[in-house]
C-alpha cells in the first residue's frame, strides 16, 4: 500500500519504506511485501528556506530537481550534482548518494548535504548531520532508505555564471580512445561523459563520442535563461521498437553524425537530461521492458579490464542505446555510496529472462574481479551472493543498522534480494 | 495582485499559490493548521513571492472570519484576490454512515464557504472590487448516485457563486467558479483515477489564465466540461440507471 501526502511526516508513521518519483530502475523503491506500508514523499515538496550569501538551501524531501531547477537556474544557482534524470527528488537523491557528470570533480551529492531530518525505525523525528549522528548520517547516504524515512534535506547549492553550458563534442575511435579521452578530459573539464556504441565489435569496439562541458560564463551565454520545456510522450506499444537490428542502426547514425568535433552553448536539459524530453521512452522497449546495470570498474593503469567487459557485452548481444562512460572520482563519505575511482558504465539491458540474467551474472563476474562493484539504484539482476562479496564496505553498514533498526522494520524488495531481508 | 487564499497549503490551492508567487505577487494565508501555514508561507517566499503573510483561520469556525479577512486587509494594505480551494471531502457511504461528519461537510462546503465570500465580497466591492475565485465541483451539476451529499453542498455553492456573478460583475467583482473534475491530490487518495484524471499543475495554471481573463466558469482537466454538457443533459431515466 503505498501513501501520499503533503504530510509526509504523518505518512512515514509505520511505513516500511518511503519512495520518491521512483526513478530507480530496479527494486529499490518497492515494498518487500504487497502487505507493507510505502510513504510517497513526492507531494512533500515545499522550499523550507533559501540563503543566497551561502547557498544553503532547506526543503522537504519530495521537492524535485525540476523544481529545484525551476526556481533557482534563473537566479544563478543549480545543484552540485545533477543524475541524467530531473524527475527525481531529493530524498531519492540522498538515499541514491547520486552522481553526475561532474563526479570527479564535485564528488556524490552526498558530499554537499549538511544536514536531514529523519523518521528512525523506533518512529523518533531527528536532525541527523555529520555533527550529530555521523555514523547514521554515513550509512543513510546511498542507503538506499534503509535507516531511515529522510523528512527534509539540508544542502549547499553550487553558484553557476549562467544557466547555460558550453560544450565540447568529439568522437572517439575505440575503446583505448575512448578511455583515454575520458581520462584526459577529465584533467581539464569539470563535467565529461562519453556515450558508445554497444552493437559494435571488433576493432571498433567502444567508438562513440565524448561530450565535455562547463558552466558558460554570463558573456558566452544568451541573455535569457533557459525553458524547461514540456514533454513529448511515447504512447504504448504493443512490440518493442528497441531490438539489436534497430539499436545498430541508430548508433551507426549517431556515431556518423558526430563527425567534426563541435562546441557549442548547450541548453541544460539537452546536457544534463537528454531522456526526459521524451516522457515515457522507456515504452519504446514494448511491453517486456528493460532493465539498467551499472559497475564502476578500478581501471588503475591498465585497461584490458574494460576490453574484456566489453567482449562479454559485445558478443552476449546487449543492444542499449543508451550506454554511458563515465570516469569516477573518490569514494564518497557514505557507507554503501556507488562510484570509487575508476570507469563506471551504464548500460539498458531488454528484459530476456535467462539470458539477461546470464548476461549480468557474466558481467558481475567481472566487476568482482576487477574489485568494482554495481549501483543498487540501477539493479534488479544482481544476486545476493555477489553483491555481498563486491561490498567489504557491508558489514560496517549493516551494524549501523541494526544498532537502528535491530528488527529490521525498514525494508525493500531490494533489502530482501541483496541483504537477505526477510519477507 | 494582492491575494487571500484559504486552502493554499495542499492540493490544487498549493500549485495555485505557486504560480502566483512566481509571478511575483503579495500572498496572505489562511488555513490551519499553524505550522503548516508557515511551511508553506516560506516555500512561497522561496519560490519568489514579494511578501506572505498568514494567518490561522478554520473553515468551521465561520465566527472567525471577518476578523482574519481583516488581518489580512491590513498585512497586504488591501487585497484584490480572493481564493477559496478550502473544503472537506467524505465518501457518499461514509457521509450516510456519520451524521456528524455529513453535518461538518455541509456545513463547510456551503454555509461557510458562503459566510467567507459574503466577508470577502463586503470587503472588495467598496474598494471597486476585485476577483472572488472559489472551488466547487462538477459534483455539483446532476444528483449523481455515489457523491449524492457532498454533491449538493457543491450545487448549492455553485448557484451562489453563479448569482454573485450575475449580481456584481458590473460593478467590478468578477466571480470564478472552478469545477474540478478528478484531480490527483491528496483529497482523491486512494479512489480509482478516471482515464482523464487531472494533475494539481494543469489546474492551476488554467486557473490561472481565468483569473487574467475574468472567465466565469472554469472546468478541470478541460474535457469534464464536455462531459459535464452529456450528464447535465441525461434524461432522469437514463441518469437513475447508470451509475455514474
Ligand atoms: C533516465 C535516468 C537517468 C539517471 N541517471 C543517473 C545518474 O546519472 N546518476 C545517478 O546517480 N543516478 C541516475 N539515475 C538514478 C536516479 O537518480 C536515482 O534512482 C534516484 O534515487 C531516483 O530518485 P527518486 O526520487 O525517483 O527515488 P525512488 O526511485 O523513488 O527511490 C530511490 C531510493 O531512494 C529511497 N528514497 C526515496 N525517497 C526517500 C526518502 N524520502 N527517505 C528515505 N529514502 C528514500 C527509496 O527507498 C529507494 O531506495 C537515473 C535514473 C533515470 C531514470
Amino acid at each position: 500500500m503505498e501513501r501520499a501526502s503533503e504530510n509526509f511526516e504523518a505518512a512515514t508513521a509505520s511505513a516500511a519504506l518511503s519512495r520518491g518519483l521512483g526513478r530507480s530502475y530496479g527494486d529499490a523503491s518497492l515494498p518487500a511485501s504487497p502487505a507493507d506500508v510505502v510513504a510517497n514523499s513526492r507531494r512533500a515538496d515545499r522550499i523550507l528556506g533559501f540563503d543566497p550569501g551561502s547557498g544553503v538551501l532547506r526543503a522537504e524531501a519530495g521537492l524535485s530537481l525540476r523544481d529545484l531547477n525551476r526556481v533557482f537556474l534563473r537566479r544563478g544557482w543549480a545543484s552540485p550534482v545533477s543524475p541524467g534524470t530531473q524527475y527525481v527528488t531529493l530524498g531519492g537523491m540522498v538515499a541514491s548518494d547520486v552522481h553526475g557528470g561532474n563526479h570527479h570533480v564535485a564528488g556524490t551529492f552526498g558530499e554537499h548535504v549538511r544536514s536531514l531530518r529523519m523518521r528512525v525505525a523506533d518512529g523518533r523525528v531527528l536532525e541527523v548531520s555529520e555533527q550529530t549522528e555521523p555514523e547514521l548520517f554515513r550509512a543513510t547516504l546511498g542507503g538506499m532508505g534503509l535507516t531511515g524515512h529522510i523528512l527534509e534535506v539540508e544542502l549547499k547549492m553550487e553558484r553557476i555564471p549562467s544557466a547555460w553550458l558550453y560544450t565540447e563534442t568529439r568522437r572517439v575511435a575505440d575503446i583505448d580512445d575512448l578511455v583515454e579521452t575520458l581520462l584526459e578530459s577529465s584533467r581539464r573539464w569539470p563535467m565529461t561523459k562519453t556515450w558508445f556504441d554497444s552493437t559494435q565489435r571488433g576493432p571498433g569496439m567502444g567508438r562513440g563520442f565524448a561530450v565535455m562541458g562547463r558552466w558558460a560564463e554570463a558573456g558566452e551565454a544568451p541573455p535569457q535563461p533557459p525553458l524547461l520545456r514540456e514533454r513529448l510522450s511515447v504512447p504504448p506499444l504493443p512490440i518493442g521498437l528497441v531490438n539489436a537490428l534497430t539499436v545498430s542502426v541508430f548508433n551507426k547514425l549517431w556515431f556518423h553524425s558526430q563527425s567534426r568535433p563541435r562546441a557549442a552553448i548547450a541548453h541544460p536539459q539537452a546536457f544534463f537530461w537528454p531522456l526526459d524530453g521524451l516522457l515515457h521512452w522507456n515504452r519504446l522497449y514494448g511491453p517486456r521492458g528493460f532493465a539498467q546495470y551499472q559497475c564502476v570498474l578500478p581501471i588503475e593503469r591498465d585497461t584490458r579490464v574494460v576490453r574484456r567487459f566489453f567482449a562479454i557485452m559485445t558478443r552476449r548481444g546487449c543492444p542499449s542505446p543508451v550506454s554511458v562512460i563515465k570516469d569516477c572520482g573518490a569514494e564518497g563519505r557514505g557507507l554503501l555510496s556507488f562510484p570509487k575511482p575508476g570507469i563506471s558504465i551504464a548500460l539498458d539491458v531488454p528484459l530476456r529472462g535467462e539470458r539477461t540474467q546470464a548476461l549480468v551474472d557474466a558481467l558481475n563476474e567481472i566487476v568482482l574481479e576487477a574489485g568494482g562493484r554495481v549501483y543498487m539504484a540501477k539493479d534488479v539482476l544482481t544476486r545476493g551472493t555477489h553483491f555481498r562479496a563486491m561490498e567489504p564496505r557491508l558489514p560496517h553498514f549493516l551494524e549501523v543498522r541494526r544498532k537502528w533498526d535491530p528488527e529490521r522494520r525498514l525494508r525493500s524488495a531490494l533489502s530482501v534480494r541483496l541483504l537477505g531481508d526477510d519477507v | 495582485m494582492k491575494a487571500v487564499l484559504l486552502g493554499a497549503t495542499s492540493g490544487m490551492g498549493r500549485a495555485l499559490s505557486r504560480l502566483l508567487a512566481e509571478r511575483g505577487e503579495s500572498l496572505f494565508l489562511l488555513g490551519i493548521p499553524a505550522d503548516d501555514l508557515s511551511r508553506s508561507a516560506k516555500d512561497l517566499e522561496a519560490r519568489g513571492a514579494r511578501e506572505v503573510g498568514w494567518l490561522e483561520c478554520d473553515l468551521l469556525q465561520p465566527k472567525g472570519f471577518a476578523g482574519a479577512l481583516e488581518r489580512a486587509d491590513q498585512a497586504l494594505g488591501g487585497f484584490d484576490l480572493v481564493v477559496v480551494s478550502a473544503g472537506l471531502f467524505g465518501s457518499q457511504e461514509r457521509l450516510e454512515a456519520d451524521p456528524e461528519f455529513c453535518q461538518k461537510l455541509l456545513a463547510a462546503n456551503f454555509a461557510n464557504t458562503v459566510a467567507f465570500c459574503e466577508e470577502a465580497r463586503k470587503r472588495m466591492l467598496p474598494r471597486g472590487g476585485g476577483t472572488l475565485c472559489v472551488w466547487s465541483s462538477v459534483a455539483g451539476e446532476r444528483g449523481r448516485k455515489p457523491v449524492i451529499l457532498y454533491g449538493a453542498a457543491k450545487a448549492g455553492l455553485t448557484r451562489y457563486l453563479e448569482g454573485l456573478d450575475h449580481k456584481f460583475r458590473s460593478e467590478g467583482l468578477v466571480t470564478i467558479t472552478v469545477k474540478p473534475g478528478f484531480v490527483r491530490t491528496s483529497m482523491t487518495e486512494g479512489l480509482k483515477p478516471p482515464p482523464f484524471a487531472g494533475e494539481p499543475d494543469g489546474v492551476a495554471r488554467q486557473v490561472l489564465r481565468a483569473l487574467d481573463r475574468g472567465t466565469p466558469v472554469v472546468y478541470a482537466p478541460p474535457i469534464w466540461g464536455l462531459v459535464m454538457l452529456v450528464i447535465r443533459n441525461l434524461p432522469r431515466f437514463v441518469m437513475r440507471r447508470i451509475g455514474f
